[in-house]
């Protein structure tokens, strides 16, 4: 029994428990106001509503492999959102909001639709042309901050609408990529599109399932390393923890700035290009920013500021975003997904406090058990209470 | 020529009541990232009162109502962002950023309910609102202006009033700057804190509802308020957190706004066949031209963002 419990408290102590048991909270009471919200919509059809929401491809009767058509549709949607939810972590961790990701995914889009219909570029190098375009966006970002003192927040939100504009008016003015009467870009060259590796035959032939997937996981994997395991991580969450320690300590903050916002925005323009290389999507000159990068922001918080964490938040957000879009329109519109989703990150803004909360309680009965033995605890106890009392 | 400062007016209107309430939230210490949200709800409220009252309602009481409800909609949004930030000491960044998110898709899935037991049995995310849409036009000779705009004038006389001139607005400043020294002068910061969140939501509402109505008579929630919300944000750093310097601020940003909306009634700008997406970009780009300009001694408030803590120096 006391083996049991010590296991279970030192199970606790670990952060990325903690990180672990907030995010499945948050997203449980995300689904709960889900169902609060369908049952005030229509309360006959709420039960249903809630299954086919919450279950999202799991819903799909398996009749003619339909299902594991969803499944596969869940797993390419998820792939440019884990490498989104990356990019805006890392810049998170750095202490730079990075809400210009959408801007950068945009131009990657760009980027990569010009190289495959224009150049008749493979599909490898138009993924490293939409990095490079996302990487130069976010340096403009990163530059503005450095030397001019510009909020990343503003800046990002102006040139998201700018990269907008610029990419709609050169795919619309060009041929070879538009076509004028769908309203949409052309079908995408063979060449241009991610390779499937024969993975589409394990899921009923399910022709957008490609290597994506796999990118996304090796990109989220990679920079789980980078940050835990080398130098540029180490300076990078230095930067973040204590700007003015960092840069004390002959970092070059300056620098620094640039070359991370060029990381995040090289990652959310590889975003662009693991979504429309593999066709699922055309791009037809949206008159709003696309969701993806604020999506990432989600995806990340969810995940406890982890990669790996980031993997699994990304799947379950794109699940439940399935799920929303399997809803009966009869009764509810699939936005009812977003408005999960948004309560969700809503919630992910309390987890410092909620971690704060569950390390004070860990404390005290640390302090209590060990007060049993030691005469110096009464001490601190009250100097707890003296905190507490300022709360 | 009138179409322009027609439109420059209608844009002005809603960017500086927005950014003014956007400065009252950061001068009391809360960075109110989430002023896109509180428009679209407050945008929301007032849309649902004009093409839901009764067309027989006098035009003065439509009026009055439409801006009541869309300001305590806005402020009762703007809740979430309080309790999260001051009570919870949440991060302000993401509260906001959930709150933008949250509620285009909430606005949505709340228009497609009604008008999916309304109008035909099929969903939209459109409400229209032609009839009330015109109780709030005000005909000046050729111009045709709204109350939004008189609404802007004295908002704007009124916030430099009370923050330069009161016992309250000094008392909400320095909470903004120095929080710990106010509460030294028995200042209840957390009270001052609330009350500029809500003020932010409160303006952040009526300019939603300022926005959807001025030049539409219909409004599809799913696209939001097309981030004006932020763009509300831009001006007010733009116009250093001061009430008159944000009200030109916005003069300016919605000129070039208004250009991109009417410069095919120039024939000299037409006849130079630019792209009508330039004309889109121009704002946002003479926008972060103005921020890299005015940005480099920046006169934010100090203790922004920073939860209040009460043991901290």
């Amino acid at each position: 029994m006391k083996t049991k419990k010590s296991f279970f408290r030192s199970l606790l102590e670990k952060d990325g428990f903690k990180s672990l048991i907030t995010s499945v909270a948050c997203a449980v009471i995300g689904l709960l106001v889900g169902f609060i919200v369908l049952f005030i919509v229509s309360p006959s059809a709420s039960l249903q509503g809630f299954k086919t929401l919450s279950l999202g491809f799991l819903a799909v009767p398996t009749k003619y492999g339909l299902r594991k058509e969803f499944l596969a549709n869940t797993l390419t949607r998820a792939a440019p959102l884990i490498v989104s939810g990356v990019a805006i972590l890392i810049a998170y961790k750095a202490g730079l909001f990075n809400i210009g990701a959408s801007g950068q995914f945009t131009v990657g889009v760009f980027a990569a639709l010009y190289m495959a219909f224009v150049w008749n570029a493979p599909w490898y190098l138009c993924m490293i042309g939409a990095m490079v375009f996302g990487a130069l966006y976010g340096a403009i970002v990163g530059a503005l901050k450095a030397f001019l003192n510009v909020n990343e927040v503003i800046s990002g939100i102006m040139l998201n609408w700018i990269g907008l504009y610029l990419t709609s008016m050169l795919i619309k003015k060009n041929s070879k990529m538009w076509d004028s009467i769908k309203y949409e870009t052309l079908p995408l060259p063979e060449k241009a599109t991610l390779p499937t590796l024969g993975i589409d035959k394990l899921f009923n032939n399910y022709k957008y399932i490609t290597i994506a997937i796999f990118i996304a996981i090796i990109v989220a994997v990679l920079f789980y390393v980078i940050l835990e395991k080398t130098i540029l991580g180490y300076k990078l969450k230095a930067t973040g923890y204590n700007k003015y320690a960092a840069k004390y300590a002959g970092m070059k903050e300056k620098r620094n700035i640039i070359i991370i916002l060029a990381l995040s925005g090289s990652l959310a323009g590889l975003s662009g290009a693991l979504l429309y290389l593999t066709g699922i999507e055309r791009w037809y000159c949206p008159t709003n920013v696309p969701s993806m990068g604020f999506d990432g922001i989600s995806a990340a918080f969810l995940g406890g500021l982890s990669p790996i964490g980031t993997i699994f938040s990304s799947l379950f957000i794109t699940h439940i975003t399935v799920g929303g879009s399997r809803l009966d329109t009869a009764f509810y519109s699939p936005e009812i997904a977003k408005v999960v989703t948004g309560v969700i990150i809503y919630l992910c803004a309390f987890v410092w406090f909620v971690k704060n909360k569950l390390n004070e309680n860990l404390n005290r009965a640390k302090k209590k058990l060990e007060g049993l033995t030691l005469e110096s605890i009464p001490k601190e106890d009250s100097q707890h209470s003296e905190e507490e009392v300022a709360e | 020529m009138s179409l322009l400062i027609q439109y420059t007016l209608i844009f002005a209107s809603v960017l500086s009541i927005v950014a003014i309430g956007g400065m009252f939230s950061e001068r009391s210490g809360v960075i109110n990232l989430g002023l896109e949200g509180c428009m679209v709800m407050g945008a929301l409220a007032g849309a649902l009162v004009m093409s839901y009252l009764p067309e027989s309602t006098p035009g003065f009481l439509l009026v009055i109502l439409t801006i009541l409800v869309s300001v305590l909609s806005g402020m009762l949004y703007s809740l979430l962002l309080a309790v999260a930030a001051i009570k919870f000491k949440a991060d302000q960044t993401i509260t906001g950023t959930a709150m933008n998110i949250l509620a285009p898709a909430l606005a949505t899935a709340i228009v497609k309910a009604i008008t999916l037991n309304t109008r035909e049995h099929k969903a939209t995310p459109y409400l229209y609102y032609v009839n009330a849409h015109n109780h709030f036009i005000i005909n000046i000779g050729t111009f045709e202006l709204n109350w939004f705009i008189i609404l802007m004038v004295v908002i704007v006389a009124l916030a430099f009033v009370t923050l330069y001139k009161t016992r309250f607005g000094l008392r909400l400043m320095s909470c903004g700057e120095h929080p710990q020294a106010s509460a030294s002068n028995g200042i209840n910061v957390i009270k001052m804190r609330y009350i500029g969140v809500l003020i932010s939501g409160a303006l952040a509402g009526l300019g939603g509802i300022a926005f959807i109505n001025s030049a539409n008579s219909s409004w599809p929630f799913d696209s939001g308020v097309v981030g004006f919300g932020f763009l509300a944000l831009a001006v007010m750093i733009f116009g250093k957190w001061k009430p008159i310097n944000i009200f030109f601020g916005a003069i300016l940003f919605s000129f070039f706004r208004a250009l991109g909306a009417t410069y095919s009634g120039f024939e000299f700008l037409k006849n130079l066949e630019i792209n009508a997406d330039i004309y889109k970009i121009l704002p946002y780009i003479v926008c972060l031209v103005i921020l890299a300009i005015s940005s480099r001694n920046s006169k934010a408030p100090k203790a922004e963002g920073i939860p209040y803590d009460k043991g901290m120096r």
